[in-house]
């Protein structure tokens, strides 16, 4: 994961994006936080904005907004025993599709897709729906996510603690 | 259960409280009356209705009620239901307007809740402007303090400034702390829910045991991370979450206070000199410097210096007047409770003030935050552990009968990990649920 150890060709097809992105899911789904984590660009963000077309993480507060750094703090403490929200940890389901190539500059693609995600926890199974952007790079080491930006539909709603990633 | 006085009496003793406080409808539907329906609540902040038209939505209790700045510069505090047929007339959380009209029969309110227009009105047997008793009813008690909005369903009780009594001061430390002597809601508002009782987060929130226990897990991957150069936010995100992990002896010196009313605080427990102000970190001088030319170095130092974490303003507000956070608790039923959690900006300040704000906000009020997800669970826990009928009891007596008095007449707890607000809160909980109106 991915598929190339070498730096991808110039033009990447829709069918080698796709094929990342629901490795990508996969990993989610399988709970491979790790590998997941790996998929990450040292100088990543991973973000679930609190507010529709929400502009700014610095200046808005954030579902989730994590540098490469907190992503490492994150996925290190849904591996501690006593992280009660995540025990049992939440199954979860991502339906990646409508995937689009909005933009590749041969260096990056900007990419978009529809998530319809489940998770389940403790009897009780919640349906999330969002918008999402990735910007995947092209690296020595295959393609890369130097992005990723979720936009839940009920993002501004009144919800319950998330434990999950999107 | 029955309700008489007596039985509820029977139900909070010195060092211990009756499970039904936390799962009986009953005893909920009381609360709403007799604790939500008198004490002044909390609604928000005069920023968040700048100019006229200006309102926002909330809740008093489950009162819906608007929050609205009227055309004379007054603000107005309306329940929000349509004198006509009972429809809500204001779906926005935010906005401006002037006039709320009614989506049902287009029946139109003022700012300040006037029927205005009634389509059709030859129906009626009086013009519309005589019609004033079908304005939108007004919350009977409104004021402010330091630009915070107070409100009561009662139509009679202590005044503001008596119900506030010293806990005030955490508002002033709030306040004062801005450059410019402004503060205003900024950034976006956090609105988590969980399925416990409403009063589970205002008591953890004093609660000096728990985050060693609850956020054992974020504090060991904080700690974990390389100290690697990353983002302000990530920054200060790893430090608040390292901060948690303090050693008991820190949390014993920290003081706790309670007083009437109910209103406690404790004082703070970071020594990271990146988070306080006070520790004269350079990332603090530009603002520091800020503070002084309004105030001068003594008064600065002064205001810097007080050192508070979470004060509690009794039954349902809870804010931290250094870190710029300020929660409002929601009862939604006696099982299901939600918090709206604002971040607040010191007009005057850097702006990486605001953005440490934020950042910080992201950690210990965000709804994916692993942080406050932890006390999430535990409160869903508590609850269902409380619908057990085989034990009754919660006990509260860590510390007990150790209190000392203070000279602002309130009563701190012999250390910050006393269960002394826990007490307190229930004795205050009892003179509001045993008063008859």
């Amino acid at each position: 994961m991915p598929a190339t150890t070498t730096r991808p060709p110039a033009t990447l097809s829709r069918t080698e994006i796709e094929q990342f992105l629901y490795q990508e899911a996969r990993l989610l789904d399988e709970g491979r936080l790790e590998e997941w984590l790996a998929l990450f660009t040292d100088d990543a963000t991973y973000w679930v904005p609190l507010e529709a077309n929400q502009a700014d993480p610095r200046t808005t507060v954030s579902i989730i907004y994590n540098d490469r750094r907190l992503l490492e703090v994150r996925v290190r403490q849904f591996r501690h025993p006593r992280a009660h929200a995540r025990v049992p940890a939440p199954r979860t389901v991502h339906q990646v599709s409508n995937v689009l190539v909005l933009e590749d500059d041969g260096r990056e693609a900007r990419v978009a897709s529809t998530l319809v995600m489940l998770e389940y926890r403790k009897e009780r199974q919640r349906v999330w729906g969002g918008l999402v952007e990735h910007r995947l790079r092209r690296t020595d080491g295959g393609l890369r996510i130097a992005a990723k930006r979720v936009d839940l539909i009920n993002s501004d709603s009144e919800l319950d603690g998330i434990a999950c990633l999107f | 259960m029955s309700l008489n006085g007596k039985d509820i009496k029977s139900l909070v003793q010195p060092d211990r409280v009756h499970r039904a406080a936390y799962v009986d409808p009953g005893l909920f539907e009381l609360e709403m009356a007799r604790l939500f329906g008198r004490a002044w609540l909390v609604l928000g902040h005069e920023s968040q209705v700048k100019t006229p038209g200006d309102f926002f939505t909330t809740r008093m209790g489950r009162e819906p009620v608007i929050v609205a700045r009227h055309t004379d510069g007054s603000v107005q505090v309306l329940v929000n239901r349509c004198k006509h047929r009972g429809a809500r007339v204001c779906e926005q959380a935010t906005g401006n307007a002037r006039q709320f009209v009614c989506a049902y029969h287009g029946w139109s309110y003022g700012t300040d809740g006037t029927l205005c227009v009634v389509p059709y009105p030859e129906a009626y047997e009086r013009p519309v402007s005589e019609m004033r008793e079908l304005g939108l009813a007004k919350v009977p008690r409104v004021d402010r303090y330091r630009g915070f909005i107070f409100a009561s369903l009662a139509a009679s009780g202590p005044s503001l400034l008596e119900f506030l009594g010293y806990a005030r001061t955490s508002f002033d430390d709030l306040a004062d702390r801005a450059p410019d002597g402004e503060i205003e809601v900024a950034g976006g508002v956090f609105k988590h829910v969980y399925r416990g009782n409403w009063k589970l987060v205002i008591e953890n929130h004093l609660d000096l045991v728990h985050p060693v226990f609850v956020h054992a897990s974020a504090i060991w991957a904080a700690k974990e991370q390389a100290d690697v150069k990353g983002s302000p936010s990530s920054d200060i995100g790893i430090r608040q979450m390292r901060a948690n992990g303090a050693p008991q002896e820190a949390w014993e010196a920290v003081g706790l206070w309670t007083g009437p009313y109910g209103h406690s605080y404790m004082g703070d427990y970071h020594s990271d000199r990146r988070l306080v102000a006070a520790f004269d970190d350079p990332a603090f001088a530009e603002y520091r410097a800020a503070m002084v030319r309004r105030l001068g170095e003594e008064a600065t130092r002064r205001v810097l210096g007080v050192s508070r974490f979470n004060t509690i303003i009794y039954p349902n507000c809870s804010f931290m007047s250094q870190f710029r956070q300020l929660r409002i608790v929601q009862p939604l039923a006696v099982d299901r409770t939600v918090v709206y959690a604002y971040s607040y900006r010191l007009k005057g300040a850097p702006e990486q003030m605001f953005e440490d704000t934020v950042a910080f906000a992201n950690v210990v009020n965000g709804t994916g935050s692993e942080v406050l997800t932890d006390d999430l669970e535990v409160y869903e826990r508590i609850q269902q552990g409380l619908s057990s009928q085989v034990s009754d009891w919660v006990y509260l007596g860590r510390w007990y009968g150790r209190d000392v008095p203070d000279e602002h007449g309130l009563r701190r707890g012999q250390t910050g990990t006393s269960d002394l607000h826990y007490r307190n809160f229930f004795t205050t909980w009892l003179e509001y649920m045993t008063t008859e109106d």
